[in-house]
């Protein structure tokens, strides 16, 4: 069986689930002439980042082709990327007070 | 209206030059304390608009300067045939005021005042009795062929999801575009929701002062949650968007930038400011969905285009809003809210050339007159941005 996702830019980390997926599935994401193979290890929810790509701690994580957050983790490929692991950059006023 | 002109509508000519593609009379509170009267004239009066809000004193400053820019954006809409501007006589934001410059656009403009007319029940008789005949007035006049070069889109992502970046955000931004290649005006706001997104519209500013003015904006929003020690990220992305699928702030300005299609930046504005340019331009408001809309309705925006992947109700008392689903699910789930869907792009079935010439085609046949769910459930949103504290 075959599950619909998304990738919008080769340079991408992550990809998009458009459908419910079960974790253990094995997924082939492409986008443009790049070709990822995915093992999900977390169930995934329509709309929901996974990993295509090993990602580090600190690491900027990639979607659109652009910066979306950075990781606070080692991500592995087929894991679920969102607020647990990914950690946005911008309007960060907690950091300003924290380092004051 | 299938038969409707390619690139034109049928819409209502005001004595400025401007097109409406509604025609109603406004009843419009310059002060908190005369909405109710506002809303109650509306209730005797078909064919009148008008609404709520906590504005209209003890406002000083820039603040003063942007709730009565609103007040008089909203008034000039082409939409309004005529406004009653109701005060209740002693507050900062006098209603002869807001009429004077309202009185320039060469509609009819009324002022009633409750001090001035003995109490509520008389300012709300003597509001109907000019509502009354302004309405008559209004019906009487026929709409006439315009052209799209003559439409100013308000364009917005409320109740965003993963979706919204994939499938309506970027068929938005093909009708931006198109509106703006005949001629129009597509206004691209939200500014909270573009921070992360920030460079890539700066590289199409037509000019240095505009790119400037995109970073200064974009800084200024962000100093916001800075100067409040916070994350951004405890009011934005919302609860819904999280759930969603949207983890970060960048995450979704990078997908409400779609919205802008990939016309040149003409200018940016401030809040309720008209456009001084034709073409793409940026208005300066926060991503809240409400003061966003009203703001760009007071800019001129005859109709709004909104895209929606967790499903809102929201609507404008003045501009036709056509909600547009980001997945199918949520087409089916929220029928009676929404008006078309572009989760086909989703499904595959449709491309997003499709479903922007799908929303062109909606925008023709609404702005002649197709009533909008928002509109038929009388979803009379109305909310100002407010910057100054009150005294």
């Amino acid at each position: 069986m075959s599950y619909k996702t998304v990738m919008m830019r080769p340079q991408d980390t992550v990809a998009t689930a458009l459908e419910q997926i079960p974790a253990g599935v094995k997924l082939t994401v492409q986008c443009q002439d790049h070709t990822f193979d995915v093992e999900l290890k977390d169930e995934i929810q329509f709309g929901h980042k996974f990993a295509v790509t090993p990602i580090k701690q600190g690491e900027d994580i990639l979607k659109y082709g652009e910066v979306i957050g950075v990781s606070t983790g080692e991500i592995a490929v087929g894991e679920h990327v969102h607020v647990h692991n990914l950690e946005g950059k911008r309007g960060r006023g907690d950091r300003v007070v924290k380092s004051t | 209206m299938s038969n409707l002109p390619k690139g034109k509508f049928w819409g209502y000519r005001r004595s400025d030059g401007k097109v409406g593609v509604r025609n109603h009379v406004l009843i419009l509170p310059t002060i908190t304390c005369a909405a109710q009267a506002a809303k109650q004239i509306t209730e005797l009066v078909d064919g009148t608009v008008s609404f709520i809000h906590q504005h209209g004193c003890t406002q000083v400053g820039v603040d003063y300067e942007q709730t009565f820019r609103t007040y008089v954006g909203i008034g000039a809409n082409p939409n309004v045939y005529g406004v009653v501007v109701l005060g209740l006589g002693c507050e900062t934001h006098q209603a002869r005021s807001v009429a004077d410059e309202l009185a320039k656009t060469g509609k009819p403009v009324e002022v009633v005042s409750i001090q001035d007319h003995g109490g509520t029940l008389m300012a709300v008789a003597q509001g109907a009795k000019i509502a009354t005949q302004m309405v008559q007035d209004a019906s009487a006049q026929m709409r006439e062929l315009c052209d799209f070069s003559e439409l100013m889109i308000g364009t917005e992502c409320g109740g965003s999801d993963a979706c919204s970046g994939l499938s309506a955000n970027p068929a938005v931004g093909v009708v931006s575009d198109r509106i703006v290649e005949y001629g129009g005006t597509a206004i691209l706001a939200e500014t909270t929701e573009l921070i992360g997104a920030e460079h890539l519209l700066a590289d199409r500013a037509v000019n240095e002062k505009v790119k400037k003015r995109v970073y200064e904006v974009i800084e200024a929003m962000e100093s916001r949650a800075i100067m409040m020690g916070i994350d951004i990220r405890t009011g934005n992305p919302t609860p819904g968007n999280i759930r969603g699928g949207l983890s970060s702030l960048e995450e979704k300005s990078l997908g409400a930038a779609t919205k802008a299609g990939a016309s040149p930046l003409q200018e940016l504005i401030d809040y309720a400011e008209a456009p001084s340019k034709k073409g793409l331009v940026w208005m300066d408001t926060p991503g809240q969905d409400i003061e966003q809309m009203t703001g760009m309705v007071a800019g001129g925006a005859q109709i709004v285009l909104f895209t929606t992947g967790r499903g809102t109700p929201t609507g404008s008392p003045i501009a036709p809003v056509i909600k547009i689903s980001t997945n199918s699910a949520l087409f089916e789930s929220m029928a009676d809210n929404m008006d078309l869907d572009a989760g086909t792009i989703i499904e595959g079935k449709e491309t997003i050339e499709g479903v922007g010439q799908r929303i062109l085609d909606e925008i023709g046949i609404v702005a002649s007159g197709k009533r909008t769910k928002s509109e038929i459930l009388k979803q009379h949103d109305f909310g100002i941005w407010r910057i100054g504290p009150t005294f």
